[in-house]
C-alpha cells in the first residue's frame, strides 16, 4: 500500500508541476499564436517574478503575503513584458526565428543581471503560517500519503488563471479582439482592430502570468538566476503539444506533460525522465503534427495572411 | 565580404604557424574547429531555413566518439579508464569496447551525428513541422542529451567530461608537433568545406534547398520533395558538428556537456548569425574572433562577457540585416559606379 500512496503523492506534484507549466505556458501560446513569436525570455521573466515575490515576503506583512507576492509578480512582469516588446519584439515582427535569437540576448542579460543584484546561489520564500501545513493520510489504502497546502494553493491559482483568462478572452472587448486577431489578422486590422495594441497587451498578458509562475514557484523552490531556464523547456514542449493559440490544448498539455514527468520519475531518473518525455512529444507530433487542438485555417502556409 | 580581406584572412591563417606563440595557435585552432559548426548551421540555417538549437547535440556525439578512444588508448585489455574505476564500475560497457579501434572511432565521428541527424530529420520533416516548433524540440534535444550525459558519469565520466588524453595513433597529444599537424588539418578541413559549400550550392541541389526555404509548398507543388533535402541538410550540418566537437576535443583535450548542452548550442548558432547567416566565409571568421574576444574578456571579466553576449544576440539581430544591406550596398557602388537597380536582399 505504501507504493500506492508514493505514486499517489508523485502524481499529486505532478499536478502541481504542471499548473507552473500551465502559467508559465499559456503567456507563451497566447503571443506565439497571436504573433508567431516565441519569447526566449519567458522563463526570464518568470524568474523576476520569483524574485519579486522575495521582496514582497521581505516587506509584507505574514497572512497578507502570498498574495502580495502574486500581484506584484504579475505586475512587475507584466511592465517588463511591455519593455521587451516595445524596445525588441515589435521590430522583428515575421521574423520567428530572428525573435528566437535577440529574446535569448535578453534573457542572458535578465539571468546575469539577476546573478549581480541577488548572488548565484538561490533565495528561499517561507510560506505563511496559513500554507504550512500539510495533508496527511494516517490509516487506510492510502496511509502515508502527504500533501503539502503549499501545492493545493499553487494548483488553485492556475485553476483560477485558466478560468479568469477564459472569462476574459470570452467576456472582454480586448478578448472579442484577440480571438479575430488570432483568426485572421489583415481582416481584423481592416474592420478597424488595433493590432499593434492587441498584440502589446497580449505580450503583457503573458509576460504577466510568467511572473505569476514565478511567484507561484517561489512556494515551492527556491529562486535562483538559472530558475527560467529549467521550466522553460518543458513550457516550450507544453505549447507544441497544446497547439497553436489553444487556452485548452495549453490546459491539457500542461497537466499531461506535469504528470507524465513526475509519474516516469517513479521508474526511471530525472535525467531519464527528460529524454522519455521528449521521445513521446516527438512521437505525439507523428499523429498530430499541429498539437493537441488547434484553429482551423484554410490558409496555406503559416502566417500567409499576417 | 571584399576579396581582399578573404585573401588577407587566409594569408593570415597560413603564416599563424610562425607569428603566434604555441599557446595563440592553439587557440586559433580550437575555435577553427568551431568554426565547422557554424559551418553547419550556415547551411541548416542559411540555406534550408531551418534554425536548430541542437547542433551541441551533434557536436558532442563527434567529441565523444574520439574522446571514447582516447579514454581507451594505451589501456591493457583488463584495464578500465581512470573513470570508471573511480565510479566503481567493475567490467568495460559493451558498446565502449568497440572504440579501442581507432578506425571504428574515427568513422563513429561521422556516423554517429548523421545517424542521430538522419533520424530525427525524418520523423520531423516528414510531418512538416516547421519553424520555431523545430527549433524548440532540438533545443529540448539539446538539454535532455547534456542531462543525460551527465547523469550516467560512470559511463561518461559525468559533469566532468572525458579528459586526461595520452596519444592518437601514436603521437603524443601534447607535444607542440602534433599541435601543429591538427593546425593544419583544421584549416584544410575548413577551407575545404567553405569551397565545398561554394561548389553544392551550384548543383541542382542547392538550388532546391534555397527554393525550400524560399517557399517550401511551391517546391512541393512543383513535384520535388523538400523533407528529403532538409533531412540531407540537417545531416550534412550535423557530420559538420561531429568533425568539429572530434577536433576540437583534440585541440583542447577535454569534452564534457558544458560543451553540448542548451548554451553552447544557440551559441554556434550566433556565430553563423554576425558572419550573416548565408555567407561561410563570415561563419567561420565570425566563429574565430567572437571566440577569440570571448577568451579575453571573460578570463578578466567573467560577468561582463555575459552582458556582451547578451547585447551580441539583441543587436546582432536587430542591426545585422540593415547592415548587411548597407555594406552590399557599398560594394555595389564601389563596383559600379552608377548603381542601376538594387540588388535583392536575400534574408
Amino acid at each position: 500500500m505504501r507504493e500506492m500512496a508514493l505514486v499517489l503523492g508523485q502524481l499529486f506534484n505532478g499536478l502541481s508541476v504542471g499548473s507552473i507549466l500551465l502559467l508559465a505556458g499559456l503567456g507563451l501560446a497566447l503571443s506565439f499564436g497571436l504573433m508567431r513569436v516565441i519569447n526566449m525570455a519567458h522563463g526570464e521573466l518568470l524568474m523576476v517574478g520569483g524574485y519579486l515575490a522575495y521582496l514582497a515576503h521581505a516587506w509584507t506583512p505574514d497572512p497578507l503575503r502570498p498574495l502580495v507576492a502574486l500581484l506584484l509578480g504579475f505586475a512587475g512582469a507584466a511592465l517588463l513584458g511591455v519593455l521587451l516588446e516595445w524596445l525588441v519584439i515589435r521590430h522583428l515582427y515575421g521574423r520567428p526565428l530572428d525573435t528566437l535569437l535577440a529574446t535569448w540576448g535578453v534573457s542572458l542579460l535578465l539571468q546575469q543581471a539577476a546573478r549581480n543584484l541577488f548572488g548565484p546561489t538561490g533565495v528561499e520564500v517561507t510560506a505563511p503560517a496559513w500554507l504550512r501545513g500539510t495533508f496527511t493520510v494516517n490509516h487506510g489504502a492510502f496511509a502515508g500519503l502527504s500533501l503539502p497546502h503549499v501545492r493545493f494553493f499553487v494548483i488553485a491559482v492556475s485553476g483560477a488563471v485558466l478560468a479568469g483568462l477564459w472569462g476574459l478572452l470570452h467576456g472582454t472587448r480586448l478578448g472579442l479582439f484577440v480571438r479575430a486577431v488570432n483568426q485572421d489578422r489583415e481582416v481584423s486590422g481592416i474592420l478597424g482592430v488595433p493590432t499593434p495594441w492587441v498584440d502589446r497587451m497580449v505580450f503583457a498578458l503573458g509576460s504577466g502570468l510568467a511572473g505569476l509562475a514565478g511567484a507561484a514557484l517561489a512556494f515551492l523552490a527556491p529562486v535562483t538566476p538559472t530558475v527560467g531556464q529549467s521550466y522553460i523547456v518543458d513550457a516550450f514542449l507544453v505549447v507544441i503539444v497544446g497547439g497553436v493559440g489553444s487556452l485548452l490544448g495549453t490546459a491539457l498539455a500542461s497537466t499531461l506533460v506535469g504528470l507524465l514527468s513526475s509519474a516516469l520519475q517513479v521508474f526511471t531518473s530525472v535525467s531519464f525522465s527528460k529524454v522519455v518525455l521528449l521521445l513521446t512529444v516527438v512521437a505525439f507530433l507523428q499523429l498530430r503534427p499541429k498539437g493537441l487542438i488547434w484553429v482551423r485555417s484554410r490558409a496555406l502556409e503559416e502566417g500567409s495572411h499576417g | 565580404m571584399g576579396r581582399v580581406a578573404k585573401a588577407l584572412g587566409l594569408l593570415g591563417l597560413l603564416i599563424a604557424p610562425w607569428v603566434l606563440s604555441a599557446y595563440d595557435l592553439s587557440l586559433v585552432g580550437r575555435f577553427l574547429a568551431l568554426a565547422l559548426p557554424a559551418l553547419g548551421i550556415v547551411w541548416l540555417w542559411g540555406y534550408a531555413g531551418v534554425l536548430s538549437l541542437g547542433q551541441g547535440v551533434f557536436f558532442g556525439l563527434g567529441g565523444y566518439a574520439l574522446a571514447m578512444h582516447l579514454k581507451l588508448v594505451g589501456l591493457a585489455p583488463q584495464e578500465l579508464p581512470d573513470f570508471m574505476v573511480w565510479n566503481g564500475v567493475s567490467a568495460l560497457p559493451y558498446w565502449w569496447v568497440p572504440f579501442r579501434s581507432p578506425l571504428f572511432s574515427l568513422l563513429m565521428v561521422l556516423c554517429l551525428p548523421a545517424a542521430a541527424a538522419g533520424v530525427l530529420g525524418f520523423f520531423l520533416f516528414r510531418r512538416r513541422i516547421t519553424g520555431v516548433y523545430i527549433s524548440l524540440i532540438t533545443q529540448a534535444l539539446a538539454l535532455a542529451f547534456s542531462t543525460l550525459l551527465i547523469s550516467q558519469q560512470g559511463l561518461t565520466g559525468g559533469f566532468n567530461g572525458l579528459t586526461n588524453f595520452t596519444a592518437f595513433l601514436g603521437a603524443d597529444l601534447t607535444s607542440p608537433a602534433f599541435h601543429r599537424i591538427l593546425y593544419w588539418i583544421t584549416v584544410g578541413l575548413v577551407v575545404a568545406v567553405v569551397a565545398g559549400t561554394r561548389w553544392v550550392l551550384g548543383t541542382d541541389f542547392g538550388r532546391l534547398l534555397l527554393a525550400t526555404r524560399e517557399a517550401e509548398n511551391r517546391v512541393r507543388f512543383l513535384g520535388y520533395d523538400p523533407a528529403a533535402g532538409k533531412v540531407v541538410a540537417l545531416v550534412l550540418s550535423a557530420v559538420l558538428a561531429g568533425l568539429g566537437g572530434a577536433l576540437f576535443t583534440l585541440h583542447v583535450g577535454v569534452i564534457s556537456p558544458a560543451m553540448v548542452g542548451v548554451v553552447p548550442s544557440i551559441e554556434m548558432v550566433i556565430w553563423a548569425a554576425v558572419g550573416g547567416r548565408t555567407n561561410p566565409v563570415g561563419a567561420v571568421a565570425a566563429a574565430v574572433i567572437v571566440n577569440l574576444v570571448k577568451d579575453r574578456i571573460s578570463s578578466a571579466f567573467p560577468d561582463a562577457w555575459l552582458y556582451l553576449a547578451g547585447l551580441l544576440f539583441v543587436v546582432t539581430v536587430l542591426v545585422g540585416p540593415s547592415l548587411g544591406r548597407w555594406w552590399r550596398r557599398l560594394q555595389i557602388r564601389r563596383s559600379r559606379p552608377h548603381p542601376q537597380q538594387e540588388v535583392a536582399y536575400v534574408p
